[in-house]
């Protein structure tokens, strides 16, 4: 019984000690212990306590293609620095869920990044005044920086990004070469009517063009739908804005819903998709389509040459790949440019230690200002990097990236600003997809899916100003 | 013996109790007061009271959600227990092969609900692509889908609770009523159910609380599609909490009424079906 006694209280002590083995590792520096298991533990602890005194970085990473880029970069950083940085990334499409859960951790991430004004008023308590910062200073456009009310800079952009209509110059020039093309070169397409009669010539002709449609498919799958329910429905509300010479509503009119219409219908009549199944295609199966010469045209941004050239069995030369304004119908839209803008903003959580926040700013200014950093800035994650640091051959050379730059460099096309980041919420543009989804299913009519525009907005923006 | 169990009480509680209340009671009472806060973060957040539960009611989706998990509900729970019923009374007759049939319609029951979620929608969406629709086109098809998803799911686990019931059925009980001159019918309704009422109670009970928490195939297979008409009242506090700022303690709010409704139904239920049990 005794005996018993005792080797159960043993087993109990040897879990305990396995126990709290396991936690002092994080908490305190390992004492000299003898066992095995602390010897692995010793060796980390060096680099543990450097990082005691200089800070340390955790990322929290958007973008889960790029992921392996941000992890060499820190693994390289930590190299020539010591500072240990740990880059972790959300799943696609959970950024906000991962940082909400990982904030309120002990260890909380120090860098992480928000998408716009209306990130930044979830995230103002987090959010560090990254004014003095030399990273701020090297922005080129000052103005493009998420500036709060008491102005203080709380973002800062780190990428410039456009999109607009991508086109295979290819089949093109096969369909102008075609009797009775309805124009003669792709420069000619400057309006939404040219736009039309181009598109729908082109479809009557699919066949002879060895396509399957004009436009890729238009993806409706929820959490797929992005392109139309957050990027092409910024063309109605900049429009909208400029008439009215605002910058953000909290009632949206919805003026230019025809011209939505124009465009999204065009998209969806003229695709190797038919309508009613568009709600199962998400935005791989498009770019795919277009890869592989399946569709003339697809509308996204300059992220997605990826996606084209990582494509098995693509036939798309790179000289082949082009962009084109989306036109939608819009008075003075011949000057119309691609949409540029950012989503993407570096915030420095303002609750982090003062030497991890100072780590932080050190590891951003040194992947913008290095050599190295740079290199892969640009060669490898393909930003367009909105900073004074990178010399005119440090642009990337994929196609899109060219062609964003040259309709920026064009003085005659005004640029798109990216006025969805005003949109008032995930929920409004989720919102916004699933009526467009209807519509496509031909179930709701097209007043209906203004309707919902102009409610959801303005419900939401109502429900987000009693959030704060 | 006796002595011996109340001197290792503490030892072989303690950790499952720690790790109960850990995992459990912790969260719960957290969300219970996290529920009357605003908050971004669950560790930093301002008691606000009964603003949360008022602010679920402001947008008709809650309510709607409800309603669609006891449409289904009603449906799926009839459906898969008269059919795993049948199932089992069929499985429990002497024919070949019963216990090949019976590993058959449990394995189902094996695959996780998300994949489940995914395989169904492709095998619909195959079919459906040649009416030239998919399933999140007409908020029917997804309705139609998840009935026929748990159905295809349940009804095995279910069927084994009732075959384990009625084999338990007392042969003498059954013989009695063949001599009195029962007919099978009779027999089925006077003797089998009310002996294998207690499973009927463990069934209802399952399949009752399984619906009504449906998650995984819910988000799997439309993900609420089209405008959260398939959506269930899981999938919209989840879509409360984490897809929308400013809503998180709405959504601890919906949660907290979502368990009141389950907990009582399922309370309600398991007190009625007791009472019908009969002792063998």
């Amino acid at each position: 019984m005794k005996k018993k006694v005792i080797s159960a209280l043993l087993s109990v002590a040897m879990v305990a000690t396995l126990l709290m083995g396991c936690g002092s590792q994080e908490a305190a520096p390992v004492e000299e212990a003898a066992t095995e298991e602390a010897a692995p533990a010793e060796e980390v602890a060096p680099a543990e306590e450097a990082a005691a005194g200089e800070g340390q970085v955790y990322y929290l990473n958007f973008k889960p293609e790029v992921d392996e880029v941000w992890q060499s970069l820190a693994a390289k950083y930590t190299e020539e620095t010591g500072v240990p940085v740990k880059v972790v990334t959300a799943a696609s499409g959970t950024y906000e869920q991962t940082l909400k859960s990982e904030i309120a951790n002990a260890n909380a991430p120090t860098l992480f990044q928000i998408n716009g004004p209306v990130g930044y008023q979830n995230w103002k308590d987090y959010c560090l005044d990254l004014k003095d910062t030399d990273l701020y200073s090297w922005l080129l456009d000052s103005s493009l920086a998420i500036t709060g009310e008491d102005g203080g800079i709380y973002g800062i952009p780190y990428v410039v990004e456009g999109y607009g209509i991508i086109y295979n110059n290819a089949i093109m020039d096969k369909y102008f070469a075609m009797d009775g093309a309805v124009v003669a070169s792709t420069d000619e397409i400057i309006n939404y009517d040219t736009l039309k009669a181009v598109v729908e010539d082109m479809q009557s002709k699919a066949a002879d063009l060895g396509i399957e449609g004009v436009f890729a498919s238009t993806s409706l799958t929820p959490g797929e739908d992005w392109r139309w329910q957050t990027h092409l429905a910024n063309l109605p509300v900049y429009y909208e804005y400029k008439d009215k010479k605002i910058s953000d509503t909290d009632a949206l009119e919805f003026t230019y819903s025809d011209n939505y219409k124009n465009i999204f219908d065009l998209y969806i009549n003229n695709s190797c998709t038919e309508p009613g199944l568009l709600g199962s295609k998400s935005v791989d199966d498009s770019m795919a389509e277009f890869a592989l010469g399946k569709a003339a045209m697809v509308q996204n941004g300059n992220w997605g040459w990826g996606q084209i050239s990582g494509v098995e069995g693509n036939t798309v030369a790179e000289t082949d790949v082009k962009f084109m304004p989306i036109y939608t119908g819009a008075a003075g839209e011949e000057n119309q440019g691609l949409c540029t803008g950012t989503e993407n903003f570096f915030c420095i959580n303002s609750q982090a230690s003062e030497a991890d926040q100072k780590a932080s700013i050190a590891f951003v200014e040194w992947i913008f200002s290095s050599d190295a950093g740079k290199a892969a800035v640009t060669n490898e994650l393909g930003f367009i990097a909105p900073f004074s640091t990178f010399e005119d051959d440090e642009k990337p050379k994929d196609p899109l990236a060219q062609e964003v730059l040259r309709y920026m460099a064009d003085s005659s096309k005004t640029s798109v600003a990216w006025n969805f980041t005003s949109f008032p919420s995930q929920q409004f543009k989720d919102d916004f997809g699933q009526a467009l989804l209807e519509y496509a299913a031909g179930s709701i009519a097209w007043d209906d899916v203004k309707a919902v525009v102009v409610e959801r907005w303005a419900a939401e923006k109502a429900a987000t100003a009693q959030a704060e | 013996m006796q002595k011996t169990l109340k001197k290792y009480f503490v030892i072989f509680t303690v950790p499952t109790l720690f790790a109960f209340c850990l995992a459990f009671i912790v969260p719960f009472a957290m969300g219970l007061y996290l529920s009357f806060c605003k908050f971004t973060t669950v560790t930093d957040a301002t008691f606000i009271g009964l603003k949360n539960y008022f602010r679920a009611f402001e947008e008709p989706d809650f309510i709607n959600a409800t309603l669609f998990t006891v449409k289904f509900a009603v449906i799926a729970i009839l459906s898969i227990n008269v059919l795993s019923f049948l199932m089992a009374l069929l499985l429990t007759r002497k024919i070949k092969g019963t216990n090949l049939f019976r590993t058959v319609f449990f394995m189902p029951n094996l695959i996780g609900g998300i994949i489940l979620g995914y395989i169904w929608q492709s095998m619909i969406n195959a079919i459906l692509y040649d009416y030239g629709t998919t399933l999140v086109a007409n908020a029917k098809f997804g309705y139609l889908g998840l009935i026929v998803l748990m159905n295809w799911q349940m009804i095995g686990y279910m069927m084994i609770i009732y075959i384990a019931g009625l084999q338990n059925v007392p042969t003498d009980l059954i013989e009695a009523a063949h001599i009195d001159g029962a007919t099978s019918w009779q027999t089925l309704i006077k003797v089998k159910i009310p002996m294998v009422m207690p499973s009927i109670s463990i069934c209802l009970f399952l399949t009752l609380s399984n619906c009504f928490k449906l998650f995984d195939q819910n988000l799997a297979l439309t993900a609420g599609a089209p405008s959260k008409k398939t959506a269930m009242m899981a999938l919209d506090i989840y879509n409360t909490f984490y897809g929308r700022s400013g809503f998180e303690g709405v959504g601890q709010a919906k949660a907290v009424m979502f368990f009141l409704v389950v907990a009582t139904i399922a309370l309600t239920q398991l007190r009625f079906t007791r009472s019908k049990e009969v002792e063998q």
